[in-house]
């Protein structure tokens, strides 16, 4: 009785009233056969063919898939929040034994925050950026019946932002979106689900948006919170490691479809289908190692990467070198004459050998962007050099710049943001041939067509537009684009982050093999540490602009030196877990 | 905060000094000599006209004649008509019609055009929205004066509801007609940005979550949705107060209203420069502190820009 909050609106909808402890053996959620189509221009959608679901009081069950599996929509569908055009066409929704398809307005209003919470998923755009954070968290203590004075509320929005592990929380409240990091953000959000002592708390992707130890933070968090209180969750993710970790039961969902159910140890031990087979073998944990293609080029892999790098690095000449990198930027402050200098990156000095990976691993705000666009001359170092192949980038005149562009090439995170949408493929592969100045407008052709075959792509796919295209088929031309001008090295900027699991281990695989097969030098940028393993043959971990660790891949996994290392490793989910029978 | 309103202040010094030099410039730029066009064909003998150029200081350079241009606008001396009346009564006798015209069509374009926007962008797609988005862009279309003319026809004439024409010292009923016409344009504006701001943030992440928190959806609309969705029309707002003070000849024209569309209309006709001079220096001050206001507001609304 202490955690709920009692309905005083004198509504007469037949609430059942909670009982001290519920009965275990109820559901609390149950979703049958539960149909969702979205309306088109060319027509219906169905996103959701047939869930079934169940949640018992204080259980948490996690939903699995890849986007566009409709596991997000079976969430919203819950709590009467499908975007856009979105129906319930048929099935059944019941709560705690109440019906939910089809509910008045007002009873769905009175349902949600008081019994079914929600945290979202992107902390940053989740959270109105003109209110201050207390007000938002307000607004759900009121919405829901919360009885007391301005003072009690704002005592009590302290409490539950404390609550959610946020320190000084009664000076917090005041203070507005901006001023809060995406950890923070995710914590008020975090506060405003459970603002109201729900039943049940649906978790979609709540931490995907965040740095791992900062993901492993929050989530411990949440687990401690809601154990504590009893409530049950509804976690949705696309991470197996991270559903295996944190819930009991596990829901696979794939093309609309619940394709496999079951308690989680047994579904990794296990899996019985087709495509959970293939997530559960293409999860990126820690038991998988250097994807094989790479040991193709006949050196034993082993040798190579037991020594340190500044020994490896005899072997294979280097071919970029940066020494004491550095670079600063001023920010304007909020006052005259408060502008503040910012440390971005702070001598550091990595190697990466000629048709190797090295991986610079760090969190958001650690430099590793920063200084792969000093590598891509994008960003001029405040000090320090970048040699490539044994000249100094900073100091080359226009036109070596110029020509050196052709020698190192980026890709980058975000596929639909790297590739203009008014340019076909064939134009956004052809432009770097055209700008400088490769062949004739029939050898260009040839060209385009051998890199589409280079990545694995129909060569038909160049009379098409980026929008008709899958992420996973982008990055493949972002890829094919930056392989254009036969360069030997390669920025690759979180190049597979924004991918889902399946996708990524392709576009890995294919990464591997054209380093096999035509001998470029990856520099690869990311803050995924399992994806580094299966890649990387040198790894440089970056913090606040330092490089903290700096050694070959298998000894930073399995030997790692830093505290900060160490941190980051515990904090990939499903470290801790066996995947794969 | 403080520091925010601190810095917009200070801006305002550069952008009214440039804009005054600017005009002045231009006018001093004109082709014709005033003192020569005052003893028309005859022409003035040499002594009057040396007397008359140094006490206007015609003699001096550019630079100077600015400064004592500047010097009168801040002792309100800003010289006379060629009828003899000093300008400042001009300003004074102009200036409260037109600005009682701007701030009531401000309020019903406002009022209206955000009212119709809301109302469009929560139900788009829907008739009522293809309706007012019709119609909003057929007002767009019409020009002013056919407008005005259908109103005082209609409105004016046939039913008799209004008075016709506003004349000398309008009360508030006679200058209803005139400020609807003059607000018809911006309404339409306003009510098409309130739209696609509205309709763009119905579907943004936070007003879902502030939904999920179980808020009735009339607090979701005014606390979320609309708050979020005047910021774009707010800069539009503050741009049209100045242009609805200046930019009101075609309307005081139409229901014969003595402001300062026509009081500026006449004098450049004239040719007499020192009103235009004048009048426009304070249209240009009347600008600068409605972008201020709209600045300050911009800081109430949106916490991101105070820091900024």
């Amino acid at each position: 009785m202490t955690t709920t909050i009692t309905i005083t609106d004198g509504a007469t909808e037949d609430v059942p009233v909670v009982e001290p402890r519920p009965d275990a053996n109820v559901p609390l959620l149950e979703v049958k056969d539960l149909q969702i189509s979205f309306t088109t221009a060319t027509g219906t959608i169905d996103a959701v063919r047939g869930v079934d679901l169940t949640v018992y009081p204080g259980q948490s069950v996690a939903i699995v898939g890849e986007s566009g599996s409709g596991k997000s929509t079976t969430a919203h569908a819950i709590i009467d929040l499908l975007p856009g055009t979105g129906r319930v066409t048929g099935g059944s929704i019941t709560f705690g034994g109440r019906e939910l398809v089809g509910l008045k307005r007002k009873q769905t209003e009175d349902l949600r925050g008081r019994e079914i919470g929600l945290v979202p998923q992107d902390p940053m755009s989740n959270l109105n950026p003109v209110w201050r954070i207390g007000t938002q968290i307000d607004e759900a203590l009121v919405a829901n019946g919360f009885q007391g004075s301005r003072a009690e509320r704002t005592a009590r929005v302290a409490e539950l932002l404390g609550e959610a592990g946020l320190p000084d929380a009664a000076r917090r409240a005041r203070q507005y979106p901006h001023e809060f990091s995406g950890g923070m953000r995710q914590r008020a959000l975090i506060a405003i689900g459970l603002a109201s002592r729900p039943k049940l708390l649906i978790a979609d992707e709540p931490t995907s948006a965040l740095d791992v130890t900062v993901q492993k933070r929050i989530l411990d968090h949440l687990d401690d919170l809601t154990a504590e209180l009893g409530i049950a969750v509804l976690f949705i993710t696309h991470d197996l490691g991270l559903a295996a970790e944190r819930a009991e039961h596990l829901v696979v969902m794939y093309k609309g479809k619940v394709v496999e159910s079951g308690p989680a140890a047994q579904i990794l031990k296990d899996p019985q289908h087709e495509y959970t087979k293939r997530l559960v073998a293409s999860a990126p944990s820690l038991a998988s190692r250097r994807i094989q293609s790479a040991h193709e080029r006949g050196q034993e892999a082993d040798e190579l990467l037991a020594d340190h790098p500044d020994a490896s690095a005899t072997a294979a000449p280097e071919v970029v070198v940066a020494k004491d990198l550095t670079k600063v930027f001023h920010i304007r402050g909020s006052r005259p004459g408060a502008s503040t200098d910012f440390t971005a990156v702070d001598s550091v000095d990595f190697a990466l050998p000629k048709g190797r990976t090295l991986a610079l691993v760090g969190e958001s705000g650690s430099g590793k962007s920063t200084a792969a666009n000093m590598v891509l001359g994008l960003l001029e170092p405040t000090a320090g050099t970048v040699m490539f192949d044994g000249r100094d980038v900073a100091k080359m005149s226009p036109k070596e710049q110029f020509a050196l562009r052709r020698r190192v090439q980026p890709v980058f995170q975000n596929p639909y943001g790297s590739l203009d949408p008014q340019f076909s493929v064939f134009r956004s592969i052809e432009e770097p041939l055209v700008l400088h100045r490769v062949g004739d407008r029939k050898s260009r052709e040839a060209r385009v067509r051998e890199l589409l075959d280079m990545v694995s792509l129909p060569q038909a796919t160049m009379r098409r537009f980026p929008n008709e295209l899958s992420g996973g088929q982008r990055q493949r031309i972002a890829i094919a684009r930056a392989l254009a001008l036969k360069p030997e090295v390669l920025v690759l900027d979180e190049a597979v982050s924004a991918l889902d699991v399946l996708v990524q281990a392709q576009i890995l695989t294919l990464l591997n093999d054209l380093q096999a097969e035509l001998g470029l030098s990856y520099l690869f940028i990311t803050h995924d540490l399992a994806v580094v393993r299966q890649i990387a043959d040198l790894v440089a971990v970056m913090k606040d602009g330092s490089i903290v660790e700096h050694a070959s891949t298998d000894e930073v996994f399995d030997n790692p030196q830093q505290e900060y290392t160490r941190d980051l490793l515990a904090a990939i989910p499903g470290a801790s877990l066996e995947i794969g029978g | 905060m403080l520091w925010y309103i601190g810095r917009r202040m200070l801006q305002v010094i550069p952008v009214f000094l440039g804009a005054t030099l600017l005009l002045y410039a231009m006018v001093f730029l004109r082709p014709g000599d005033p003192v020569a066009a005052l003893g028309g064909d005859r022409g003035l003998p040499p002594a009057a006209e040396a007397a008359i150029r140094e006490a206007y200081h015609l003699n001096e350079p550019f630079i100077v004649q600015y400064l004592y241009y500047l010097k009168g606008i801040f002792t309100f001396d800003m010289g006379v008509t060629f009828t003899g009346r000093p300008v400042v009564d001009v300003i004074t006798q102009a200036l409260p019609v037109t600005f009682q015209l701007a701030m009531m069509a401000i309020i019903f374009e406002t009022v209206f055009g955000i009212g119709f926007g809301l109302f469009a962008g929560l139900r788009k797609g829907k008739f009522f929205d293809s309706a007012v988005l019709v119609w909003s862009l057929l007002l767009i279309a019409l020009p002013t004066f056919v407008i005005g003319f259908v109103l005082q026809i209609v409105v004016g004439v046939q039913l008799g509801w209004l008075p016709v024409t506003a004349g000398r010292d309008p009360d508030f009923v006679s200058l209803l007609m005139p400020a609807i016409v003059l607000a018809t344009v911006s309404f339409a504006y306003i009510l098409r940005l309130t739209r696609t701001s509205v309709v763009e943030n119905v579907t943004a992440d936070f007003v879902r979550t502030a939904r999920a928190k179980g808020l009735p959806r009339d607090k979701v609309v005014s606390r979320h949705v609309l708050r979020n969705s005047l910021i774009p029309v707010v800069t539009f707002v503050g741009a049209d107060l100045g242009n609805l003070m200046a930019g009101s000849i075609v309307t005081e024209g139409i229901f014969n209203i003595n402001g300062v569309g026509g009081t500026l209309y006449n004098a450049i006709i004239r040719g007499e420069n020192v009103t235009v001079v004048s009048l426009t220096t304070v249209l240009v001050v009347i600008y600068i502190v409605a972008n201020l206001l709209v600045d300050l507001l911009y800081a109430v609304l949106d916490p991101r820009i105070r820091y900024a």
